[in-house]
């Protein structure tokens, strides 16, 4: 595998921040997740769970809601706004104030002609979908205390609205409120306090399923506005209910951070009257609240405080063992977060509020594989830049010689030369920035730092020269296709000449920069392209995706190389297959021209092309038993895919070019331990 | 394997009642439970045992009711059969020979002539450990013969376990677990009488309940979980409304089926719970435990009856011992009691706590555990040592000396000794003499002490201190011995035997025979006292002659156990040979056996012991004289306790069990056996008298007048005292038959006065009888007007118990107590009378007295005896 100096960072304190919503379109499987800080997140669940897009926050947007409409995403929050979001740029396209004070919920009929929110005040207020904008229609009857949450009647016709101690349905046409249903207070202490129904499921049959804080999840008949079946199911809150297309199972996920199925079953086999809603299965993958649930086609997806999304398949789906049965968390953003100036090994952190330059340590020592060395220079912060305005951060670059930084918002873009003489840096903004520059979706430095790449709308990039007074536009690189899908990915090579693009609609576009044009669109493959990366001697682009197929293209060709034909024909272990985290960065050992380093969240991996690919019966991880097998025996065991799992839970793995080795590391204990505290549990023995 | 015609060994009882789940009947008055090689039959209500279901030859591993039939039980055997019974009259109805052993039984309603057994593949003879077993239906063929071979199986399921929770019916489907090798294997499995819904228990604790199971894969499952270990046993209630489960915390859990997270408990329920049984109208549960007990649970609050089976813990580190009081056997019980045990009975007793710790129920800790007991030759007294050994730390000792304590009829704690030696006891015996009470015990820290009881002239009183310590060139003393008259003691040191006289402790001499450790030592008695036997490891049987000191004689034989009878000079030993063992009994004197088994048992008999008769029997045989004085008991490896009999003495048991056969459906209750046995006594002594007297009143009026008493409903009997008087007058035929009837009441009396036991059933079963029972019996001993009106104060008490409903919450027993409420007070009379009749001397005082008291009484009962005091 090779030997390296390894810098082990543990010191990004990278934290992601809670899941408040969640909205699945079953259309387009898509799923659109809220975060506290107010960033949706767009999940693609055809491609491996990829998530595609990130519309990033703003400090005043708070969503509580999230609701698609056909191929339109909408969220209302607190701030009393109802806003849309323009997915193809990346940033919300209009909000509008709904005069009901703040908003807790945002739901669409079934036609997707009409939207209803509740409001603090007590108002159910209908809007009405129209092309490119949404209008207010009217209020239903004005209740007294707050609406937490609604649902629609599949038909329309009714809307069931969760409240403080009771659930109302509304009859739509006129406006009314047609059932009261009283919803029982806790037992004990908490018999004092309101219950809050925070979610409610109208289903077609009329029934409604409520969840509290009290702790129940309750079936009501909503014609007669009757309890049918009431079950304890927390001493704490259910905050989320989610019913399946078909109607036979809802889910439930609780404070206690454990989400329980109820099913609809009939006592009997063979017969179908007497269906009743029971209670199965619990599933406990969250140690925090669960605040957002979906119950899609084959899985129960649940996110909530502990910040992480969980893909938990329902197995009876599933004929045999597969990849797509295994359950799944995702804990990390699928891009990177971190830049890397190989050159003097400094490293660039990107929080959404700030950014971070740190300065790598220094070791003279030499030791054996596996010790630690001493440090002779501490890694050290050279830098902490907060960025100006309300909106989040949503890329950031460092030119590999250390001296350009540059990052964007929705809003606007940002470049600064950095000058750093050992001890003392200094920052300077570059003031006069080209008028077409206004946002940027990617960023990139050429090698030479000479060029600025930024990803605009349309899947353009804007090519931009860097000098050391001033900067300048040149050329915007426009692809073909004409696709208006945002560009998530971008590289070039180190020689400066070939610029690569790949956006959300899989498509990959190699531009000539010498010639500024595009030269070719690489094949379109069906999956998402996670990682890819130019390589220095050759030129050639590999390519890897979120089904974690490894592709390398020799640029000038179109075509794919040797290895990778041989890798196509031959198929992938289905070890790598099985894998769970896409492979988010890419680079090249530049001293052996045959290795390139991948890395997702749990190993990071050279592949060497010049040895023999794995078959399906050989051993996949096999370092430990090279270790213990004698010299003689050890080519034979020998495979491409050289596999590293002793760091874990990786955000960046990159060769520096004094082929030192930086590892950035986010423990997610330490993520976790800083987690507010869960709720109180009593547990066996304690 | 019998050698002598006359002499049989036979399984006297102790066997375990919890091997498989037992069976409420439907009217819930019988609970029937397969225990060793029959099916015993208790009432529910006064936890008795009321016959049992003999005819197998081999363990009975299941037993279930007929569904077509109430009233009979199908019995499933490793002997290869299935048998019907009639379990109400103990009637063997049909056996049905299916040829392989069986392992566990199942019916259904759906099927009828259908029984589902489990049996070992076709290749069962292949003995490996990893049988495979399979699940096979059989036609039970209609047949008018008594046996009938059903040989047609259809296998309904291959590879399922043979444990019988792993198996269940449901309303349409059965379903039957299988061995899984993750953490959560299915321990047990249970079907919802009504709904689709099956509920299987895990070895991790949890219970899952699936649901919409079919071919399609759409199951779906719910998880309980309370328990912390493996869950036992599943059972659902009738009506489905609720599931019991229960494991080793010894707490019934009862889940209500459809709100899962309420659950209520039954906790401390004594050990590890192995079975649950919920009888067919929900309204009775029994659950069975390790401890061999089954506890009958009323409406899953209250525990109305503890059916106490043989303890049979982890082992048996104290030997088989008798307590010379109630004769009952002594050995470890539940951990940390000692068990006292009636074999004539086969009941347990009661229980000793000697630890006084709470016991945790959990596997895998280091508890106390008692590893010897002992007691003098008066029961006065009983030593017990109880040790606890963690790995890697020190031994943990005491040595406890109980007083028995006339006045609670119980052993109370008189001295507590903690680390009496540095380390192990290895023997532990009381001095025989009945001068001094001395307690020797050697230990493997080179010593023995004798421990002497100190007087303490301040204290009434005394506690025990040690005496003497003393040892033998520092050699591990292994086994200790008293002579018959507590002269001598001896010690064995390894291969040296050394004779010390316990008045001076003065090493009076050694005898050796090497070699080989000694490993047994053992006094003969009576005419043979002057021989000390000892075995030792190298296969020799030693005879030592105490007067000239020298060897008399020597066997090579592999002695595992040697056992002398207190009774009689004759001693046992136990050798152990080529995996079996062989009993040689014989006399110290004579080198000829007086008896010999050869092939006993297989494995090696570690526990024997010989307990007094109640009655000697007189036989005159040869081989079976040394049966007459006791008789001998010993425990098989696997723990079954066995007897010796010789058969004119189980003809004689049979035929006073036929006496007691009880003839129609009556609830069997002491009263009625009484009465029922009473009555055969009255038949037996006419035929005897052969008519002499030709004017006695004919019998049938008086059986009438009992019948009438039995049959009716107490609320339309006339008054007690009414009935009493024709009762009794039908009983008591002439005056001259006076001394008969007196006779009779003697019965009555020494019954109630000689066997405790009874007392202690009816104590449990009738409190305000028992009470009255229990001052009747201390009573006797009692004298002059204290007796009289103690015993009149407590007939007045138990009346206005009665008349003041008192007994209603005992609906169940008293049903049938208050039919025969009016025997109850002429058992309670005719008690009294021959009490009166054996304690009072005819002196003027007492015939003072006793017309006082009688007139008492005839004002009582309206009933005139014409008794003559002489």
């Amino acid at each position: 595998m090779g030997e390296f100096k390894v810098h082990r960072v543990r010191f990004f304190d990278y934290m992601p921040t809670a899941i408040r919503a969640m909205a699945f379109n079953a259309h387009t499987e898509r799923l659109a997740l809220a975060r506290m800080d107010g960033s949706v997140e767009i999940f693609n669940f055809t491609d491996h769970y990829f998530q595609e897009k990130v519309i990033p926050g703003k400090d005043s947007r708070s969503i509580e809601s999230l609701c698609w409409v056909g191929g339109r995403l909408f969220s209302a929050g607190l701030n009393g706004e109802i806003a849309e979001y323009d997915l193809e740029n990346l940033r919300p396209k209009y909000s509008l104030e709904a005069y009901g004070g703040p908003i807790w919920t945002i739901i669409s009929n079934t036609q997707g002609t009409q939207l209803a929110i509740g409001c603090e005040d007590g108002t159910v207020k209908l809007f009405e979908v129209l092309e490119e904008h949404i209008q207010f229609e009217r209020n239903l009857d004005r209740q007294k205390g707050r609406i937490i949450s609604l649902s629609w009647h599949p038909s329309g016709t009714h809307i069931a609205a969760g409240m403080m101690d009771m659930i109302r349905v509304f009859d739509v046409p006129t406006g009314h409120a047609v059932q009261r249903l009283l919803v029982d207070r806790g037992f004990g202490g908490s018999k004092s306090r309101e219950t809050v129904v925070w979610s409610v499921a109208f289903l077609s049959d009329h029934t409604v399923v409520s969840g509290d804080s009290a702790g129940k999840v309750q079936v009501w008949d909503g014609h007669t506005g009757t309890l049918v079946k009431t079950h304890l199911v927390t001493k704490w809150d259910v905050l989320a209910l989610s019913v399946s297309k078909d109607e036979s199972s809802v889910v439930a996920g609780t404070s206690e951070g454990t989400v329980i199925q109820f099913q609809f079953i009939a006592p009997t086999l063979h017969q179908q009257q007497g269906k009743e809603w029971v209670r199965t299965r619990t599933f406990k993958n969250h140690t925090h609240d669960v605040r957002a649930l979906a119950e899609i086609e084959t899985a129960i997806v649940s996110g909530g405080m502990d910040t992480h999304l969980v893909v938990r398949p329902l197995l009876e789906k599933f004929d045999e063992k597969s990849h797509a049965s295994g359950l799944r968390k995702i804990h990390f953003p699928h891009r990177n977060l971190v830049s890397c100036a190989k050159k003097v090994g400094l490293l660039l952190f990107q929080f959404p509020g700030q950014l971070e330059l740190w300065r790598l340590g220094d070791s003279d020592g030499h030791g054996k594989p596996g010790d630690r060395l001493p440090l002779e220079r501490m890694p050290e912060k050279l830098l902490l830049l907060k960025r100006k305005g309300e909106d989040h951060i949503c890329c950031s670059a460092l030119s590999s010689c250390g001296g350009w930084l540059a990052y964007s918002t929705v809003s606007c873009v940002r470049i600064y030369r950095l000058q750093t003489d050992n001890n003392n840096i200094s920052i300077t903004k570059v003031s006069k920035l080209p008028k077409a520059l206004h946002s940027a979706h990617q960023l990139c430095f050429s090698s030479d730092s000479s060029k600025m790449f930024a990803a605009s709308s349309q899947s353009s990039v804007l090519v931009i020269a860097l000098t050391q007074s001033e900067c300048k536009y040149v050329h915007t690189l426009k692809p073909k296709s004409g696709s208006r899908q945002p560009i998530h990915l971008m590289t070039t090579s180190v020689d400066g000449k070939w610029l690569a693009a790949a956006n959300s609609d899989c498509e990959i576009h190699v531009y000539n920069l010498q010639k500024l044009k595009l030269h070719c669109i690489v094949p379109v493959y069906g999956s998402c392209p996670s990682a890819m990366g130019i390589h220095p001697t050759t030129n050639n682009l590999t390519v890897v995706h979120a089904d974690q197929q490894v592709n390398t293209i020799i640029s000038q060709l179109y075509l794919l190389q040797d290895w990778s034909r041989k890798l196509q024909k031959q198929g992938l272990h289905n070890v790598w297959l099985d894998r769970d985290t896409p492979v988010t960065h890419v680079t090249f050992n530049s001293k052996n021209p045959n290795q390139v380093v991948l890395h997702d969240m749990h190993m990071f991996c050279i592949i060497d092309q010049s040895l023999p690919l794995p078959d399906q019966k050989t051993q996949f991880y096999n370092q430990m038993t090279l270790r213990s097998l004698s010299e003689q025996e050890r080519p034979s065991h020998l495979h491409a895919f050289k596999i590293c799992k002793t760091f874990q839970d990786l955000l960046c793995v990159s060769l520096l070019d004094d082929q030192s080795l930086v590892v950035v590391e986010r423990p997610l204990l330490a993520i976790t331990s800083q987690l507010p505290a869960p709720v109180r549990q009593k547990k066996f023995a304690t | 394997m019998v050698e002598h015609a006359e002499i049989r060994m036979v399984h006297r009882g102790g066997s375990k009642i919890n091997f498989r789940e037992p069976v409420i009947t439907n009217d819930s008055r019988f609970l029937l439970c397969a225990a060793g090689e029959s099916v015993n039959v208790y009432s529910t209500s006064t936890e008795e045992y009321v016959h049992d279901l003999q005819g197998h030859t081999d363990l009975v591993t299941g037993v279930v009711l007929n569904p077509s039939n109430h009233l009979q039980v199908y019995s499933c055997s490793a002997d290869g059969t299935v048998r019907l019974w009639d379990f109400t009259d103990a009637i063997l109805i049909k056996t049905f020979i299916i040829g392989y052993p069986i392992y566990s039984i199942y019916v259904s309603e759906k099927h009828g002539g259908v029984v589902f057994l489990v049996v070992p593949m076709a290749d069962y003879k292949s003995s490996g450990k990893n049988k495979l077993f399979q699940l096979v239906a059989v036609h039970l063929p209609h047949s008018g013969d008594q046996e009938v071979e059903a040989r047609e199986l259809s296998a309904v399921l291959c590879d399922v376990s043979p444990h019988a929770g792993a198996a269940s019916f449901g309303r349409e489907v059965c379903v039957s677990g299988m061995k899984k090798g993750a953490k959560n294997a299915f321990t047990c499995v249970s079907c919802h009488p009504k709904e689709d819904c099956i509920a299987t228990g895990h070895e991790d604790g949890k219970i899952r309940m699936w649901r919409n199971f079919n071919q399609k894969k759409e199951y779906t499952y719910s998880t309980l979980h309370w328990h912390h270990g493996a869950v036992n046993t599943l059972c659902f209630t009738p009506e489905g409304t609720n599931l019991l489960s229960g494991g080793i915390e010894s707490v019934l859990v009862h889940w209500h089926y459809t709100q899962e997270n309420q659950k209520d408990f039954l906790p401390r329920l004594g050990a590890a719970i192995t079975h649950i049984a919920v009888s067919p109208d929900g309204s009775l549960f029994s659950t069975s435990h390790s401890d061999n007990k089954i506890t009958i649970i009323q409406s899953c609050v209250k525990v109305s009856a503890v059916i106490q089976g043989l303890v049979k813990g982890d082992g048996v580190w104290t030997n088989l011992i008798i307590d010379p009081r109630s004769k009952a056997l002594v050995l470890n019980g539940k951990p940390g009691h000692l068990q006292f045990y009636s074999l004539h009975r086969d009941k347990q007793l009661y229980n000793l706590e000697i630890v006084q710790q709470e016991y945790i129920h959990e596997e895998g800790l280091d508890q106390f555990e008692v590893v010897n007991a002992a007691f003098d030759a008066r029961g006065n007294w009983l030593a017990t040592v109880e040790e606890r050994r963690k790995k890697g730390a020190e031994l943990e000792i005491t040595l406890k000396l109980w007083a028995y304590d006339e006045l609670t009829q119980s052993f109370v704690l008189n001295t507590t000794v903690t680390a009496p030696h540095e380390d192990q006891i290895t023997a532990m015996f009381f001095s025989p003499s009945p001068e001094t009470t001395m307690l020797v015990t050697t230990s493997l820290d080179g010593h023995f002490k004798a421990w002497l009881l100190a007087d303490h002239s301040d204290a009434n009183e005394g506690f025990w201190a040690c005496d003497f310590v003393g040892g033998y060139h520092l050699l591990k003393p292994g086994c200790c011995s008293f002579s018959a008259d507590g002269s001598l003691l001896s010690v064995g040191f390894q291969e040296v035997v050394t004779v010390w006289s316990p008045a001076s402790w003065e090493l009076l001499t050694t005898l050796s025979q090497p070699p080989g450790a000694i490993r047994d030592l053992c006094f003969g008695r009576l005419s043979c006292s002057k021989y000390l036997l000892g075995a030792s490891t190298k296969n020799q049987l030693c005879c030592w002659n105490l007067l000239t000191c020298s060897l008399e004689w020597s066997t090579p034989m592999d002695v595992s156990l040697l056992q002398a009878d207190p009774l009689s000079e004759n001693m046992a030993a136990f050798c152990s040979q080529s995996g079996s063992s062989d009993l040689f009994v014989f006399k110290p004197s004579e080198p000829r056996p007086l008896y010999s088994q050869k092939a006993l048992c297989t494995g090696k008999v570690q526990h024997a012991v010989f307990a007094p008769r109640d009655q000697m029997l007189e036989s005159c045989e040869e081989r079976t004289q040394w049966l007459n004085r006791s008789q001998l008991y010993f425990f098989t490896q696997h723990m079954d306790l066995l007897t010796f009999s010789t058969k004119t003495e189980e003809d004689r048991l049979l035929a006073s069990s036929k006496q007691l056969m009880v003839d129609d459906s009556v609830a069997v209750t002491p009263f009625y056996l009484l009465l029922g046995k009473h009555r055969g006594q009255q038949l037996e002594k006419q035929e005897a008298l052969t008519n002499p007297m030709a004017e006695r009143t004919q019998l049938p009026q008086g059986s009438i007048a009992i019948k009438e008493l039995l049959h009716t409903p107490a609320h339309v009997l006339p008054s007690a005292s009414f009935l009493c008087a024709m009762f009794v007058r039908s009983l008591l035929i002439s005056s001259s038959s006076t001394i008969y009837s007196v006779l009779c009441c003697s019965t009555f009396g020494s019954e109630y006065s000689l066997d405790s036991s009874w007392v202690l059933r009816y104590m449990l079963g009738t409190p305000v009888f028992g009470e009255f029972l229990q001052i009747l019996s201390s009573s006797v001993r009692l004298d002059g007007e204290r007796c009289c009106t103690a015993i009149f104060r407590s007939l007045q008490r138990c009346l206005i118990r009665f008349k003041s409903g008192l007994w209603l919450r005992h609906s169940r027993t008293f049903r049938d107590l208050s039919r025969s409420q009016s025997c109850v007070f002429l058992a309670v009379c005719l008690g009294l009378l021959s009490c009166c009749k054996v304690t009072l001397r005819p002196s003027l005082r007492s015939w003072a007295l006793w017309s006082r008291f009688s007139s008492r009484i005839s004002v009582l009962c309206s009933v005139h005896l014409s008794f003559d005091p002489d």
